[in-house]
């Protein structure tokens, strides 16, 4: 409901208004942006992408004839000449190790490189867009009748890395802006609006003198501010595109090739201004993101980046086959389990590093938060075979609380900490009273280490949100699939159709 | 169809089962729609296997369901011995320790001597994989240690999701799944379409997968509720196993539910009552409004509804004879855990109100579609899941759990909604994705949602 | 469904001058989109071209489709068909288990050189139901007809095919790629819809000629190029569900008189064309008869209706312009303005009291974090 205020209230005020404290996600020093075209109607046919770390300084590259295949893989060789080395500066002095284990495994003695890279892009559709660019292109072959340079398939592993990182909700390894702006942002449109950046980015900063709503009328008409992509707007494909290609492939027939050479140039030029707006919104949205304090969380959920990293760039260094087209029964299974563990650690660390992610906690009566108005640190609890020291704090709120005696809570300040709730009053002035017991995060001895117990004035919160931290679950191995999910599966060997992937 | 006859056609079906149970290559599986015998089924079947000297380990998914089976099976079968692996921290249940050849236990080598373990799948889970291959080891008898059994019967396999199963898949040669297909489906709070279409989605249901890699396995369906009512088994039958099908148990004459006392005047709570006790279905109807989840006074009405019932002395009548309804056996349901909370403190507040029901109303069940799946009851009230709603979504839609509200009872069943549900169901944009390779599902949300209100509409009982 | 003279004459009268949309499986399906839209509900049933009168207030669509796209459907299609269907008879072989002893392949795209719907239509009619036509396996854009609201839709599926068993299946040809075993499930859920529409069509006609109109199988078959090249991969959709939604609409659209009544005779968004065919209707005029009919604007509008940008603004204010969730999140509650002034502590009408206790306190909390009053 706090998120549905704000953007009511964002509606009304004319500006988007914050909904987070601290940004949740890591942001390079270096990013590295990309922004992409594609021609309508293929399976992943690029027109062009913006790509660099160096916002005054971005590298176009455009297909001169899109729907040709061979120049679709030049293209991508041309864009692993840049990427490729964008990545490896991270996989500095041999950090590695020579444990690969699985990626995001629990039992990781390497130690992982001091920093990984980060790719941005603008919104969810052109990081599918690169998660097929991976596909069409980790399993080429750099031999025989259909042979890519070899960077090719190099490009396409590392792209598919990164696209399954960014199914992974703690990961920061790609982030689309829409979706991280609009996670730290409410505008006074709606969620379908905000997938467009332009939109989005005129509600959270909008020209002076302009309204939200206004400024974002402006950002939708596609002349003004093309689309983000990788999909074109229909009338430039129709109006600017389509002739310039035909003019070009035409000049390409007839020999003319100063002709070609200018329809070149036009296309170059028309395919850049489609990309250079949406390229100045990128670093805008990067500045805006800078602009907020990072949660307690983000490096320690940027270090698991760090290590998914360090262990693909051993695994590709020693040779290992690229990932798989689908996943096996096991695998699923495997990751199924690891995507559930990492997006409930996900939800508590974003509520124990922001009280307005806290917040929601405590309107659905997980959480309350109040002032401590007693505090009896030194209580001990003689009742049972040895005395335990058993500090008992009483804390008055003015939210709902619904636990009940005997409910385990934790307060975000010290997670070490348990807190039992022992008794819940009404005083009747629309506070309540919550007596808690607390054990643990006081050492051993019968005296608490000063501020290892909340003293009487201190703002408190206290939630039933913890993380379970489950033990990664076992599952057979791979060879040992059982008959109820159809038995081992057949090796997954690359053939040559695989390599050729019909060119017709 | 009479009581005799429904057992005739039950027992017909069980003996098939069991005969397939015999020659069965991988496994069988049974649909057991609500009520349907499926903890007798699983009972007659271990006991079956265990005579013949297979040993069985049984899976269920709760240790609620596992301690339920535990006690039946022993009830029903002194003679056996019969192993409860559990947690180390379990502490067995009343009706699990009362029986005297039951062993409990931590650790599996305790059972080696015991022809049948009772765990739930979690339990299962955690025994280690031996890493042997599917044609490694051979059924050498009690003796062997080895953690593979030849049988194995999962419970509620329905409600499993598959990668549970293929947790625990290579402890057994074959297996007997028992499960209701109508009922929820397992779920994931992880929102991927990476493994729509596979035939190992692992946010399958451990069923689906199961009988995709291997369709050759038979599919049994009992035919008979023995909970639902005439009044409700056709349906619930019509609505929620389009393909299947089921009839009651009983005939209307067989079930009734009457009063200790009348009321001084009849308010729309005490008409309500009435109606669903005389024809086994009402639809309490509040004026129409879009209401917040926790709509206090749906849930208010829920509260007094079971209050009235249980202050004018439900009594009923069926083939097991006469009985007071006591608060135990009168259940509120909900889509939401929020909704249940809120039930809660409202039938706590009623408590206060009604002295001389004491803390009886505070045992009314009150809880989510998901926590009473499997469960019975002699009254059921449930908070429709649409209302109060602008809009409906896939989640309020789900057959499943309108499936599992209205299938607990055995007597009456009243829905509460604010008035517009027909309306809501008719401005439904219906703008679902279609993914390659995925059976569609049936029965189809809506369809069971519109059969369900078009079936109700003739019992409406409006609140004012 | 034959709509009464009374009710075709009144949408004529709504509709204007102007020639009644042309229906196809797709703008068929997009029917369905809003079924609690009055404003969509009565433009729809009289035929009024959606985007034109949204451009002439001011509002045109978003909408547009790139040449490319089509001219790469055409080709895969051309490809598919080419040289009597080779490539697609050998693909539906493997998964219709069509016969290929006595393949029959009958095109009608035109029947003795003429393109006449109404011709092709019979042509159709006749070769799916007579009994004398041959070896039967193959029909290439057959012409169907179907009743919507009061008028006939002609309709052409890529292709049918009939099996031995005497089952027809529809065939729609895609160019959306089906990569791993997957595609987008927005586009598969838009090629089932139209598939429906086929089949509710051919099951029409095949009742129409006495047959049994569940020879036509729900089971459709879709045809897409596999991963990125242009081999194409066939795969079977169920559309059980499709039909349900598709044979609701159609119901609804017959009862439109409901509607038509709550409005004065004298609406129209007639355009008034010139002979050049410019617009003559004061633009405010028609917006002011729009406005009459009431809608239902949610953002996903703006995916499928052509006034969606118009009724955006209307809705301007309400929290359903927000977004459904976000509606919900505020317990229902129809405008912004309400909102925030109940989150502010205004006393709430007996019926919000529990809403207004939610919002205000959402509003303290924010306060108290953000330091900013809402």
């Amino acid at each position: 409901m706090l998120t549905a205020l704000a953007r009511a209230a964002a509606a009304t005020g004319g500006r988007a208004l914050p909904i987070k404290t601290v940004r949740h996600v890591h942001l390079a020093a270096r990013p590295l942006v990309l922004v992409a075209a594609q021609l309508a109607g293929e399976a992943c046919a690029p027109l062009a992408v913006l790509v660099g770390e160096d916002r005054d300084k971005p590298r176009l590259l455009v297909v001169h004839e899109p729907r040709d295949r061979t120049q679709r893989f030049e293209f991508a060789a041309d864009l692993a000449a840049i990427v490729l080395p964008a990545i490896e500066r991270y996989c500095g002095d041999d950090h590695g190790g020579d444990d690969v284990g699985d990626v995001g495994g629990s039992a990781d003695r390497s130690q992982p490189y001091p920093d990984a890279p980060q790719l941005l892009v603008p919104n969810q559709p052109t990081a599918s867009f690169l998660r097929l660019l991976g596909r069409s292109t980790r399993f080429r072959g750099t031999e025989g009748e259909h042979a890519v340079h070899p960077s090719v398939p190099l490009l396409g592993r590392w792209l598919t890395y990164f696209s399954e990182r960014g199914e992974v909700s703690p990961s920061s390894q790609l982030l689309p802006m829409t979706s991280v702006l609009a996670d730290h942002w409410a505008t006074g449109q709606s969620a379908t609006e905000d997938a467009n950046l332009s939109t989005l980015l005129a509600w959270i900063s909008p020209p002076d003198g302009m309204t939200g709503r206004d400024a974002a009328r402006a950002a939708e008409d596609p002349v003004r501010c093309p689309p983000a992509g990788p999909v074109t707007d229909p009338t430039f494909d129709n109006e600017v595109l389509e002739p310039i290609l035909r003019a070009a492939h035409e000049a390409a027939l007839t020999g003319d090739t100063a002709r070609r050479r200018r329809a070149l140039a036009d296309l170059e030029r028309a395919l850049r201004g489609q990309l250079e707006p949406t390229w100045a919104l990128m670093w805008q949205a990067v500045d805006l993101l800078n602009g907020l304090s990072p949660a307690a969380h983000v490096e320690q959920r940027w270090l698991s980046d760090r290590r998914s990293f360090t262990n693909q760039a051993a695994w590709i260094r020693d040779g290992g086959a690229p990932q798989a087209r689908r996943d096996s029964a096991v695998a699923a299974a495997r990751r199924l389990a690891r995507l559930e563990r990492e997006q409930q650690r996900l939800a508590v660390e974003r509520a124990y590093d922001d009280p307005l992610v806290m917040a929601e906690y405590r309107m659905t009566g997980e959480a309350f938060a109040g002032d401590v108005v007693e505090s009896d640190p030194a209580r001990v609890d003689t009742t049972g075979k040895r005395p335990v020291l058993r500090p008992q704090i009483t804390v008055a709120t003015t939210d709902e609380v619904l636990f009940e005696p005997g409910a385990v809570l934790k307060s975000p300040l010290r997670p070490a900490q348990q807190a039992t709730v022992k008794d819940v009053v009404l005083t009747g002035r629309g506070t309540t009273q919550v007596v808690l017991e607390l054990k643990g995060g006081m050492g051993r001895s019968l005296t608490p280490p000063p501020g290892s117990v909340p003293a009487v004035g201190d703002n408190v919160t206290y939630t039933s949100l913890k993380d379970d931290y489950q033990p990664a679950p076992k599952f057979p191995e791979i060879q040992d699939t059982p008959w109820t999910h159809g038995g081992p599966p057949p090796q997954d060997v690359p053939t040559d159709e695989d390599a050729r992937e019909d060119w017709s | 169809m009479t009581i005799a006859d429904a057992a005739a056609s039950a027992r017909a079906v069980t003996e098939a089962i069991l005969g397939d149970l015999a020659k069965a290559e991988r496994g069988v599986v049974v649909d057991s729609p609500p009520g349907a015998g499926k903890s007798t089924l699983v009972v007659a079947a271990a006991a079956s296997l265990a005579e013949r000297g297979e040993r069985v380990i049984v899976v269920g998914q709760t240790n609620e369901q596992v301690d339920d089976l535990i006690d039946r099976l022993a009830s029903e079968h002194g003679v056996l011995r019969i192993g409860r692996l559990s947690a180390q921290d379990y502490i067995p249940a009343d009706r699990v320790a009362v029986h005297q050849n039951v062993t409990v236990s931590s650790t599996i080598a305790d059972f080696s001597e015991h022809p049948l373990v009772i765990a739930t799948a979690a339990k299962w889970a955690m025994l280690s994989n031996t890493g042997l291959s599917n044609t490694g080891l051979s059924n050498t008898g009690l003796a062997d240690h080895g953690t593979r059994w030849p049988w194995a019967i999962v419970d509620e396999a329905y409600q499993m999701r598959s990668d549970a199963l293929l947790r625990i898949a290579h402890l057994f040669d074959k297996a007997l799944f028992v499960g209701d297909p109508g009922q929820l489906d397992p779920f994931s709070t992880v929102e991927t379409e990476r493994w729509l279409g596979l035939n190992w989605d692992p946010m399958s249901s451990a069923v689906a997968v199961l009988l995709v890699n291997n369709p050759d396995i038979p599919v049994h369906t009992l035919p008979v509720s023995w909970r639902l009512p005439a009044t409700a088994a056709p349906v619930v039958s019509s609505a929620f196993y389009p393909f299947s099908g089921f009839t009651a148990a009983t005939e209307l004459k067989d079930r009734g539910m009457t009063w200790n006392t009348r009321p001084f005047g009849m308010t729309s709570v005490d008409l309500a009552l009435q109606t669903a006790a005389d024809s086994g279905w009402a639809l309490f109807e509040l004026p129409h409004r879009h209401a917040l989840r926790t709509d206090s006074e749906a849930v208010d009405a829920c509260a007094e509804l079971a209050a009235r019932a249980l202050l004018r002395g439900a009594v009923t009548t069926s083939e097991r004879g006469q009985h007071g309804v006591t608060a135990t056996r009168i259940a509120i349901g909900v889509a939401h855990r929020d909704q249940a909370a809120a039930v809660r403190r409202a039938l706590r507040a009623r408590a206060l109100a009604y002295p001389v029901l004491g803390s009886s109303l505070t045992s009314v069940v009150a809880d989510t579609a998901n926590r009473l799946q499997g469960r019975e009851f002699d009254l059921m009230i449930m908070l429709h899941p649409l209302s109060g709603r602008r809009d409906a979504t896939a989640f309020h839609l789900e057959a499943g759990r309108l499936c599992v509200l209205a299938s607990r009872h055995r007597h009456a069943c009243v829905v509460v909604a604010r008035a517009g549900i027909p309306e809501l169901l008719d401005a439904h944009p219906s703008a679902e994705p279609v993914h390659l390779g995925v059976p569609v599902k049936f029965p189809d949300g809506w369809e069971a949602h519109h059969s369900f209100m078009a079936h109700l509409s003739n019992f409406r009982v409006p609140s004012e | 469904m034959n709509q009464p003279p009374e009710t075709t004459a009144r949408l004529d009268r709504l509709r204007g001058r102007a020639m009644p949309v042309n229906h196809n499986a797709r703008t068929i399906s997009a029917l369905a989109a809003n079924p609690g839209c009055p404003r969509r509900a009565l433009l729809d049933a009289a035929g009024v071209n959606k985007q034109r009168i949204a451009a002439h207030i001011g509002y045109p669509a978003p909408f547009g489709q790139s040449r490319f796209a089509i001219t790469r459907g055409n080709a895969f299609e051309a490809r598919l068909t080419d040289n009597g269907a080779a490539e697609l008879l050998t693909l539906l072989r493997d998964i219709l288990e069509l016969d290929m002893t006595e393949v029959g392949y009958t095109d009608f795209h035109a029947v003795a050189g003429n393109t006449s719907r109404e011709l092709r239509h019979a042509a159709t009619r006749n070769a799916l139901t007579g009994q004398d036509y041959g070896p039967r396996t193959l029909f290439d854009h057959p012409m169907l007809r179907l009743r919507v609201g009061g008028r006939h839709a002609y309709l052409e599926p890529d292709l049918i095919a009939l099996r031995l068993d005497g089952s027809f299946h529809v065939i729609e040809i895609k160019s959306f790629p089906v990569i791993d075993g997957q595609a987008d499930p927005a586009k598969v859920a838009a090629a089932a819809i139209q598939s429906a529409v086929y089949v509710h069509a051919l099951r029409d006609l095949i009742a129409e000629a006495g047959g049994d109109p569940s020879q036509v199988s729900h089971e459709t078959i879709l045809i897409a190029p596999k991963d990125f090249a242009s081999h194409p991969v066939a795969a079977s959709l169920d559309v059980r569900k499709q039909l349900g939604v598709l044979n609701r609409q159609l119901t609804r659209m017959t009862r439109i008189d409901d509607l038509l009544a709550q409005y004065p005779e004298s609406l129209t968004f007639d355009l008034d064309p010139d002979a050049d065919g410019t617009p003559r209707r004061d633009p405010g005029d028609l917006a002011q008869a729009i406005a009459l009919v009431t809608a239902n604007y949610s953002p996903e509008c703006l995916a499928t209706c052509e006034l969606c940008f118009a009724c955006r603004d209307e809705a301007h204010g309400s929290t359903g312009a927000l977004g459904k969730s976000v509606r919900e999140d505020l317990g229902g509650i129809e405008y912004t303005a309400q909102a925030l002034s109940l989150a502010r502590g205004q006393l709430p009408p007996a019926d919000r009291a529990e809403i207004a206790v939610q919002l205000l306190r959402a509003a303290q909390i924010r306060e108290q974090l953000l330091g900013e009053v809402s």
